[in-house]
């Protein structure tokens, strides 16, 4: 039985899933969940992730909610089919893995999650762009970004020289800030700007991207 | 001499993360003291072990790690064998524990921080009044994250099952930092909550770090 993806194709948390569904090879049905009418709060599905959030994966009688513990399942359980992304037969390399896995979520996330809201949710909701929210954050963002640059000139990837699932995590929301003003942070650092075209090219990366568009259905 | 080295100090919520764990696997290590208050840690040479300037880093042998989630993954995945089994390996266990890990680190921790900051870290250690209507609003929010919590601890003893795992283990120096505030009403009036609590406070290794925490404190008297 196929594993089914409740979620929305644009949607970061949701893609972020999917990019690692598509490393892996594995087959899986994504089910819509209509985000523009808060579907996702009702109680349907909220019997499936009581935060009342996407993605949620259903595999047999197992549900999993929380986009970094569903790869991370993924590609745990499918270690041995598709793309290596965890690294799992080389212990250092898997733990350093663990850390720009950790970087993404703790330092990554909280400053670049602000900007792609900021940008691009809030008008979908009727609302403008608060400046000041932005600003605070690019420069937040711009300090992660600068020890990335750092780390990607001494390794191709974040983890060593190796694409992992690190570096994946990092897709769904960088696609967006590049559609927005802030792209010039990615752009203005050689080396992450070189990571993101290598990551982003990958097959896996564009299958997804084909779907992202943010627009009212 | 042991290949484990800690630097950082009891003080530091993410640094009781992996001294409970070290403590649960019954394993030796080096702490290497870095203070709060010289700074070291935003300069090299600790940099080059945490480039983002936070407590703690990590050493093992020649492997240098930091972000206290990822140590303790790789401390409970690499001494599998070693004191308390920390992690399921695979099947729904596995898949539960990772649910819950990411549920701690952004829908539990980060609210509580907040919580923490507000009343216990601005007013004790930066002699500014707390803001109430960031205690009020993130109150709210822990109100909602603990509904979850206190329905899924209907269902399980623990987190990922009827182990203790590091799903558990994470939730406890923040937990720890919140019990001194008027926000712990929140805990205690939800009863699985409360018991789980009670239960993962009182196991010996994070007594462990209770007391290594009240001996700093003596230490940093004049």
């Amino acid at each position: 039985m196929a594993l089914k993806l409740h979620g929305a194709p644009m949607s970061t948390c949701t893609t972020r899933v999917m990019f690692c569904l598509h490393e892996k090879g594995v087959e899986f049905e994504l089910v819509p969940v209509n985000l523009f009418t808060r579907e996702n709060k009702n109680p349907e599905f909220v019997a499936k992730n009581p935060f009342g959030l996407v993605p949620v994966l259903e595999d047999g009688d197992l549900t999993l909610f929380e986009s970094r513990a569903i790869t991370a399942y993924v590609a745990e359980k499918f270690k041995d089919t598709g793309y290596d992304l965890l690294r799992h037969q080389a212990l250092k390399e898997a733990a350093l893995v663990k850390v720009w896995l950790e970087v993404e979520a703790q330092q990554f996330n909280p400053a670049i999650s602000p900007i792609i809201y900021q940008y691009l949710v809030s008008p979908l909701r009727g609302g403008s762009p608060d400046q000041a929210i932005i600003d605070t954050h690019k420069e937040k963002l711009e300090a992660v970004l600068d020890i990335y640059e750092a780390k990607l000139s001494s390794t191709k990837y974040l983890a060593g020289d190796f694409y992992s699932l690190a570096d994946l995590h990092h897709l769904s929301f960088t696609f967006y800030l590049m559609v927005t003003p802030a792209a010039s942070l990615i752009n203005e650092r050689p080396h992450v700007k070189a990571w993101w075209e290598d990551i982003s090219s990958r097959p896996a990366s564009q299958k997804v991207m084909e779907g992202m568009t943010i627009e009212q259905n | 001499m042991a290949s484990i080295k800690v630097h950082g100090n009891f003080l530091s919520t993410a640094a009781r993360r992996v001294f409970a764990c070290l403590y649960e696997k019954e394993l030796d290590f080096e702490l290497v003291p870095v203070e709060f208050k010289t700074n070291d840690h935003k300069k090299e040479p600790y940099l080059s072990l945490n480039p983002f300037g936070q407590i703690p880093a990590f050493e093992d042998g020649d492997l240098k790690m930091f972000e206290s989630r990822a140590i303790t993954s790789y401390i409970a995945r690499e001494y599998g064998d070693k004191g308390t089994q920390l992690i399921y390996t695979s099947g729904k266990e596995m898949a539960e524990m990772l649910v819950w890990m990411e549920v701690e680190a952004h829908q539990y921790d980060p609210v509580v921080a907040k919580l923490v900051m507000e009343q216990q870290v601005k007013p004790l250690m930066m002699g500014l009044p707390p803001d109430a209507a960031v205690v009020e609003e993130n109150e709210a929010k822990l109100s909602k994250v603990l509904d979850v919590y206190e329905a899924r601890l209907a269902q399980s003893k623990y987190l990922a099952g009827d182990s203790f795992t590091l799903a558990d283990l994470h939730h406890l120096p923040a937990t720890a930092n919140l019990m001194n505030t008027q926000s712990w009403k929140l805990i205690e009036s939800r009863p699985n909550v409360s018991a789980w609590i009670a239960d993962i406070t009182s196991r010996p290794a994070w007594s462990k770090v209770v007391l290594a925490l009240k001996d700093y404190y003596q230490q940093q008297q004049p």
